[in-house]
């Protein structure tokens, strides 16, 4: 049963077009990712689910409910991160959870979510005085503390230090344990290949791929490239004979095998039993970025 | 309802950190009225203010200082600001509304203004001869009234400004005229007849305040205006208002 339904949905601003007929699922329980290059409509879509935009056209429904119409019911059961929001300025950390968690019906305990955060030591300090990171990291706390069914984190960990990343990748599989629903938009290719069950990549407002991180890969670049060097002379047959293999090359004393599926697994098998040891094995595999840049024409960001 | 409670709790905590807003609102015209009635002559009747003293003629401009301030000056800016880093939009996302931070706003500003004329009445009295207002209802309604039209004009204000800029841009010369023809500027018995009748008319009435609280009861026309000043400036205020 998906919890959140996009159906296609249009959104428009004066002449520009921002969404065009975009449709996706999100099941309980999922991480889903929208990717895409700067300008493609991943915040008008969220938004539109998030019931912050009006859509022009078009189907959303969270949780069997519509974001206009039933937005009382659902703000007790969505928290969102907006991609730019800030807080007044000489507001405390801690101040601005425990207002945030007054707001729900069963909220999270913010001193718990606080450190949860790494934000332990800063409970006291306003916002003006944290670092790009620490804010981020306290929006994305205030889009939990009311214990939401769904998160909608726009641009989760833009702005964090690798470390940070890191960090609210973790929070972020906690979460997912507590059977929370995450839409997430993100610009990272590592983070939607660590934490998404499946992708949406939106190019110029349309979906133009729908799937794992690992079957957009296989989708847009199918081939896998396996390098080694034989302890003993290989037929070249031996390899060609197996229905994974596509093509086997030699460069120098190194042989490279192209192939689709499990080849790695068909290719040392074989050399195996005929006692062939494989030495310096590499194995060259397209990577999301590689498909990003496949689909979209634009270099991920970073 | 807690909801409510916390954020009005955080939002004064807020303004009270701000230190600027509450000095200058609260602390301003007191320190006036002991500046100003300190010198005895200030506080000798003197005939050309209706056989009342200088500092009696004045108090009721000092009041103008804190509406000024509170209405048009710090309220404005402060909601430009919200809506403009997106703290009125993320508020939308959540079980509470915007609404929510503008009344509790609102509280805020109605509170400054009651504990600023309170303190002016109550130093006023026991330190500087000046007498409690004559005709409390009508001082009341007067208050009451400058104070609505006021904040009508502040909230139009921070409906028409998209940006924190543009609220200063706008707020800043508004703030100064209300002070200039409420006598803060120049003390209004200088000034020439029609800039004094002028400021009888714009908010918050300064004659209306200082008829109530020296003489008798204020005029029904001067009432009148501030009553629709405060209709029409809140009426389109809440037509134009967008929490983004
Ligand atoms: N409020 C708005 N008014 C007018 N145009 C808008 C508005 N919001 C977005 N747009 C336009 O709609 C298009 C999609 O914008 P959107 O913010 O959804 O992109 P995005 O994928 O989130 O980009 P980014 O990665 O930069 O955050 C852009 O061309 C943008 O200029
Ligand atoms: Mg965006």
């Amino acid at each position: 049963m998906p919890v959140i339904e996009v159906t296609n949905l249009h959104k428009r601003y004066g002449g520009t077009v921002a969404v065009q007929d975009v449709s996706f699922d999100v099941a309980a329980g999922e991480i889903f990712g929208v990717l895409g290059p700067n300008g493609a409509g991943k915040t008008t879509t969220v938004e539109c689910v998030a019931g912050l935009r009006v859509p022009d056209g078009g189907e959303v429904s969270v949780l069997g409910l519509d974001p206009r119409r039933d937005a009382a019911r659902l703000r007790q059961l969505v928290g969102v991160q907006l991609q730019e929001s800030q807080l007044p300025d000489r507001l405390r950390v801690a101040e601005a959870l425990e207002m945030y968690a007054s707001f729900y019906r069963d909220p999270a305990d913010p001193a718990r979510l606080i450190d949860e955060l790494g934000l332990g030591e800063k409970r006291n300090t306003p916002y003006q005085k944290l670092s790009g990171g620490q804010k981020q990291r306290l929006s994305i706390a205030l889009a939990l503390v009311g214990n939401p069914k769904i998160a909608i984190l726009d641009e989760l960990t833009t702005g964090l230090d690798p470390q940070a990343r890191r960090d609210t990748w973790g929070l972020i599989e906690r979460v997912r344990e507590r059977r929370v629903t995450i839409l997430l938009v993100t610009h990272f290719m590592e983070e939607a290949e660590r934490l998404c069950d499946r992708l949406a990549v939106i190019d110029k407002g349309r979906v133009v791929a729908l799937d794992s991180p690992s079957g957009l890969v296989s989708a847009v670049a199918p081939e896998q490239r396996i390098r080694f060097r034989p302890s003993a002379p290989v037929d070249d047959r031996l390899l060609t004979d197996l229905p994974q293999v596509t093509a086997v090359t030699r460069s120098g004393s190194q042989v490279v095998v192209t192939g689709t599926g499990d080849v790695l697994h068909a290719v040392t098998s074989v050399l195996a039993r005929n006692q062939i040891i494989a030495a310096d094995l590499r194995l060259e595999q397209a990577t999301l970025d590689d498909a990003f840049v496949e689909l979209t024409g634009h270099r991920p960001a970073e | 309802m807690r909801a409510f409670g916390q954020i009005l709790k955080i939002e004064t905590r807020l303004y009270l950190r701000d230190l600027a807003a509450p000095l200058i609102t609260i602390a301003l015209p007191l320190l006036l009225l002991a500046v100003f009635g300190l010198i005895p002559a200030m506080r000798a009747s003197n005939p050309d203010f209706g056989d009342r003293s200088f500092i009696q003629y004045f108090t009721p401009s000092l009041l103008v200082i804190t509406l000024a301030m509170t209405a048009v000056n710090v309220l404005p800016t402060v909601l430009a600001t919200y809506r403009e880093r997106g703290v009125l939009r993320r508020l939308a996302t959540t079980p509470a509304s915007p609404a929510a931070l503008l009344a509790a706003q609102l509280i805020i500003s109605l509170a400054t203004i009651l504990i600023s004329a309170v303190l002016l009445i109550v130093v006023g009295r026991l330190a500087f001869d000046v007498p409690l207002p004559r005709h409390p209802l009508g001082f009341a309604l007067a208050l009451a009234l400058g104070t609505a039209a006021l904040l009508a004009l502040g909230l139009l204000v921070a409906a028409v400004a998209p940006t924190n800029k543009a609220a200063q841009a706008i707020a800043v010369p508004l703030f100064m005229l209300v002070l200039f023809f409420g006598g803060v500027y120049v003390p209004r018995f200088l000034l020439p007849d029609f800039l004094v009748r002028i400021g009888s008319y714009t908010p918050p009435g300064v004659q209306a305040l200082l008829d109530a609280w020296t003489a008798d009861a204020p005029q029904p026309l001067h009432l009148a205006i501030m009553a629709v000043i405060a209709v029409l400036a809140g009426t389109v205020a809440a037509k134009l208002f967008r929490w983004e």
